[in-house]
């Protein structure tokens, strides 16, 4: 009767029987791959996120230093109602939009070249002319900025060379992007982030426009558009995207970071460097989990603004 | 005596689209089977259905008259020649066809014995050593026609095997793969759209519209005696008459099909011979074909039928515009089942 | 492709692209330099002298090795799981759709779309609420937590390529699903799956943010480099660790580079 079997001498081996019961529960086996991943993120990152949610509600003793495990919305208002966290907050959301905004103008023509000029050799030159940065250690580049911005580094040495050391002086002196010398200033901090992130918004921005077809670009010169006009009405807006994609990146970059600002820049404290503070030093964990929480709000708002700009069609 | 393969109400639904909706039919031992019908209308996951890469929601499916419904491919003595004739592009074409041995634990130097073997009987055994990608589209149509046979299946499985090669080859390749069956005795079933590989090469053919096999049968049978308008339009597209012109052309209601090479075309006053049937209209155009044209010729009541005449019957005179008037024996009108309403 | 004579950039558009482009470069060329100056006191620049025996110097650090050895260790063990975790979550992943696979996706990427701050502190919360003592081990649970999408986003997009009829070809041709994947899936995806690891490698060997609040006391080689930042010892040293830490991340990413790049492997 096993005819069947008989003509086909197929062994069976634990791993055949056991691939053949998984063929018949396609559920079952898709349970089995995920399961050791779900548990991982289960616990340990969800349920990570989830200690620190709880431990903002959370607040500290004045007298004793310990946190107080009853649910409060105090560490929440210390946050938004001190006028020094209000500060905080506001300079960290300035610089992310500065940055944000430097990026977006710096990338736009390395984009547009390598996108939509550059012959394929000198793309694939661009390409790797700014991956290979991005990739290389963060530290390492940040340490390399303050070795240019140093008082007797390279960019003083350029500027004397140039004859322009009064102009960085006055520069310097300015109010409120100044301070005794570049690699202790916020202007010093502005550069540094502006090229710490500039990588992830020309990647974005360059794949955007290389999804502008030729042939858009002809019709707009057909009908009679300048260069510019072109560009402005129809490059831009199809850039946007791309755009809105790499201002997703540069801003939430600068909200979260904190090495950057202890390394390079001005006493001025960031979110970033309150949250490592909080933490570190002053114990005071409910306090840095309540400000973490803030960037975190920031960049969903940021997400639902980039969203509307149709940013997440371009990742 | 058992079939090949059996399929028992068999269905197959994707969302609210009915795939396959209830086909039961039996194919013999040795047959030269074919499977015809538009795209889309479930004759692809009929011959996935039997490979066992899809399961049918209802039904059953048997094989030598077991039950293989659950079984997963690779215990269904059964093998296919795919569409693209998916060959694995890290193997060199001997690994192509030797797979088949290897994972079922032959040893080495058989593997090898037998997969030359094969790519003789294709006629390939020189090029053992190049990567599919350094063969042409025949050239690989026959590794993979020589991978799918070295395990020797009860059944072969060919998915549109010749859509992707041009004339020439496809007519070469039609009658190798009849001369191949033949020498194998393997069941071979194939899926196709072109009703001309159909008719040519199967012993029998089910023809399938919107899920369901409208009429299984030889070829011959399928071209005179069509069993429902769509058979009829897509084998040979036959003109079909339906309703009030069925009436008024044979008195009855009853749909009727008619061939195109059954119609004789004459001017308006000529003679008639015997025909019995007849109906006049107007010439649209004359395509040639050769040894035939076709007339398109609009009825009188708005219809349009399609008439062959021979080269050498003087078919100079039609010039479209003109009157004509179209005639046929009652014989060669045959009757079609009124389908049900859709 | 033709360019017509529409398609030809503005000057500003040359000067910009290649000043953008210089911007992006030079920094990593200015730490090079650095390895090889004789001063070590200040960050002068032009180079009072050339040398080489800050790398001797260097090599015979115990501390330097020690971090370097950890990083190393942490970066291996951190890949492996993360290649296991991906790997298994892009095989679910690449062709089946079920309910909640978008959370999945989401989920998988928080751990490097949230700033590594929160990542970095959440860990630290839920290392004191478990009252785990940090160290070794919750450094590598950390880094593994952001390198899964790493390897995933590699290996699913491999996956997804391959043409659903080579598996059903194989199985087929009587190839169970173990075989078949063994002779056919992996031939074809082993070298994504593999560059994944090597830029989950150099991810989690650079990585400090969140390394900051999970070490304890134990120190990798950023947090060494971290460390000099504030309270440098010997300067030259702190610049030839930062070409090494270069050199070590950017190898992998090369080969991460090499590994998918396009090939004509198609049929």
């Amino acid at each position: 009767m096993n005819a069947f079997a008989a003509s086909a001498p197929l062994q069976a081996g634990w791993s055949r029987r056991a691939s053949t019961f998984l063929h018949g529960r396609p559920g079952f086996y898709l349970s089995l791959l995920l399961l050791p991943p779900l548990l991982w993120f289960g616990t340990v990152y969800l349920g990570s996120l989830f200690t620190l949610l709880a431990n903002s509600f959370y607040a500290i003793d004045e007298f004793t230093a310990k946190i107080v495990y009853e649910p409060t919305l105090a560490t929440f208002k210390q946050v938004l109602t001190q006028p020094a966290h209000i500060d905080i907050i506001v300079r960290t959301l300035v610089m992310a939009v500065a940055v944000t905004i430097a990026c977006a103008v710096i990338a736009f023509p390395v984009a547009n070249y390598m996108a939509r000029y550059a012959s394929p050799r000198m793309k694939a030159l661009f390409y790797v002319g700014v991956m290979l940065p991005m990739w290389t250690s963060y530290l390492v580049k940040v340490y390399a900025w303050r070795l240019i911005l140093a008082k007797q580094g390279i960019l003083s040495w350029f500027v004397d060379t140039l004859g322009l050391t009064p102009v960085l002086e006055a520069v310097l002196r300015l109010p409120a992007v100044g301070g005794p010398s570049l690699a202790s200033s916020y202007l010093g901090m502005f550069i540094v982030f502006v090229y710490m992130w500039l990588p992830y918004m020309i990647l974005p921005l360059a794949a955007a426009l290389e999804r502008v077809p030729e042939s858009l670009l002809q019709a707009s010169a057909d009908l009679g558009a300048r260069p510019s006009q072109t560009f402005r009405n129809v490059v831009v807006p199809l850039a946007l995207p791309g755009l809105a994609a790499g201002s997703v990146f540069t801003f939430s970059l600068t909200l979260g970071d904190y090495i950057i600002p202890s390394v390079v820049g001005a006493p001025g404290y960031f979110i970033g460097m309150m949250v490592y503070q909080q933490q570190g030093t002053a114990g005071n964990i409910p306090l840095a989990a309540a400000f973490s929480v803030v960037p975190i709000v920031l960049i969903m708002i940021y997400l639902t603004l980039a969203k509307r700009a149709g940013a997440f069609d371009a990742l | 005596m058992t079939s090949a393969i059996e399929f028992k109400d068999v269905s197959r639904v994707y969302g609210d689209v009915r795939a396959v909706n209830g086909v039961s039919l039996r194919i013999a031992t040795g047959e030269f089977f074919a499977m015809l019908g538009p795209s889309g209308s479930g004759k692809t996951t009929c011959l996935r259905l039997i490979a066992g890469f899809e399961a049918p929601d209802s039904g059953a499916v048997l094989l030598d008259g077991q039950d293989v419904t659950s079984r997963p491919p690779y215990e269904r003595d059964v093998n296919t020649v795919f569409q693209d004739y998916a060959l694995f592009p890290h193997m060199s074409v001997l690994e192509n066809v030797a797979y088949g041995l290897r994972v079922r634990k032959v040893a080495g130097a058989e593997q090898t014995r037998r997969a030359m073997e094969m790519l003789e009987l294709v006629k390939l055994g020189a090029l053992a050593q190049r990567r599919p990608s350094q063969l042409s589209g025949g050239q690989r149509q026959r590794v993979s026609l020589a991978r799918a046979l070295i395990n020797k299946p009860r059944v072969l499985l060919l998915d549109e095997p010749l859509g992707a090669l041009d004339l020439k080859l496809r007519e070469e390749m039609q009658i190798e793969l009849k001369n191949l069956q033949r020498q194998l005795g393997i069941t071979f079933i194939f899926v196709t759209h072109d009703q001309g590989e159909a008719l040519s090469m199967a012993d029998r053919v089910a023809v399938f519209n919107q899920g369901r096999i409208e009429q299984l049968d030889t070829p011959r049978m399928l071209y005179t005696r069509p069993a429902t308008s769509f058979v009829a339009r897509f084998v040979g597209s036959a003109n079909v008459a339906e309703g009030e012109l069925a009436r008024r052309l044979m008195g009855s209601a009853e749909p009727f099909a008619i061939r195109a090479e059954n119609i004789r075309i004459a001017l308006p006053g000529e003679s008639q011979d015997d025909n019995v049937i007849r109906c006049n209209g107007k010439l649209l155009d004359v395509q040639y074909h050769g040894a035939m044209s076709r007339c398109q010729v609009q009825l009188d009541t708005g219809e349009i039928f399609a008439a062959a005449v021979s080269e050498h019957s003087g078919n100079g005179r039609f010039a479209p515009g003109c009157a004509v008037v179209l005639s046929w024996t009652a014989s060669d009108a045959v009757q079609l089942r009124s389908e049900p309403a859709a | 492709m033709s360019r017509s004579a529409l398609n030809r950039p503005s000057l500003g558009t040359r000067i910009g692209a290649f000043v953008g482009l210089a911007f992006l470069n030079v920094p990593v060329l200015v730490i090079i330099l650095y390895a090889f100056t004789t001063d070590d006191r200040t960050y002068a620049f032009p180079l009072p002298g050339v040398t080489l025996r800050w790398f001797e110097a260097a090599l015979a650090r115990s501390d330097i090795w020690a971090a370097m050895r950890l990083s190393l260790s942490v970066a291996a063990l951190a890949t492996l799981l993360a290649m296991i975790l991906g790997s298994l979550t892009a095989l679910a992943m690449s062709r089946s759709r079920f309910w909640g696979k978008e959370a999945i996706t989401f989920m998988l990427v928080l751990p490097i779309a949230l700033p590594g701050i929160v990542t970095g502190l959440a860990l630290l919360a839920a290392i004191k609420a478990a009252r785990i003592d940090p160290g070794f081990w919750t450094i590598v649970v950390g880094h593994t937590t952001f390198c899964v999408v790493i390897v995933y986003n590699n290996f699913v997009a491999r996956l997804r390529r391959m043409p659903q009829n080579w598996i059903e070809a194989s199985m087929d041709l009587g190839a169970d699903g173990f075989q078949t994947f063994r002779h056919i899936v992996l031939p074809h995806a082993a070298t994504a799956l593999l560059a994944g690891g090597m830029l989950a490698f150099a991810l989690s060997f650079d990585e400090i943010i969140v390394t900051l609040f999970t070490a304890g006391h134990e120190r990798t080689l950023p947090i060494w480099f971290f460390n000099e930042l504030f309270r440098p010892r010997e300067r030259p040293i702190t610049n030839v660790v930062a070409v090494v830490v270069m050199i070590v991340t950017l190898i992998p990413i090369l080969l991460a580079y090499y590994l998918t790049r396009p090939t004509e492997e198609r049929s």
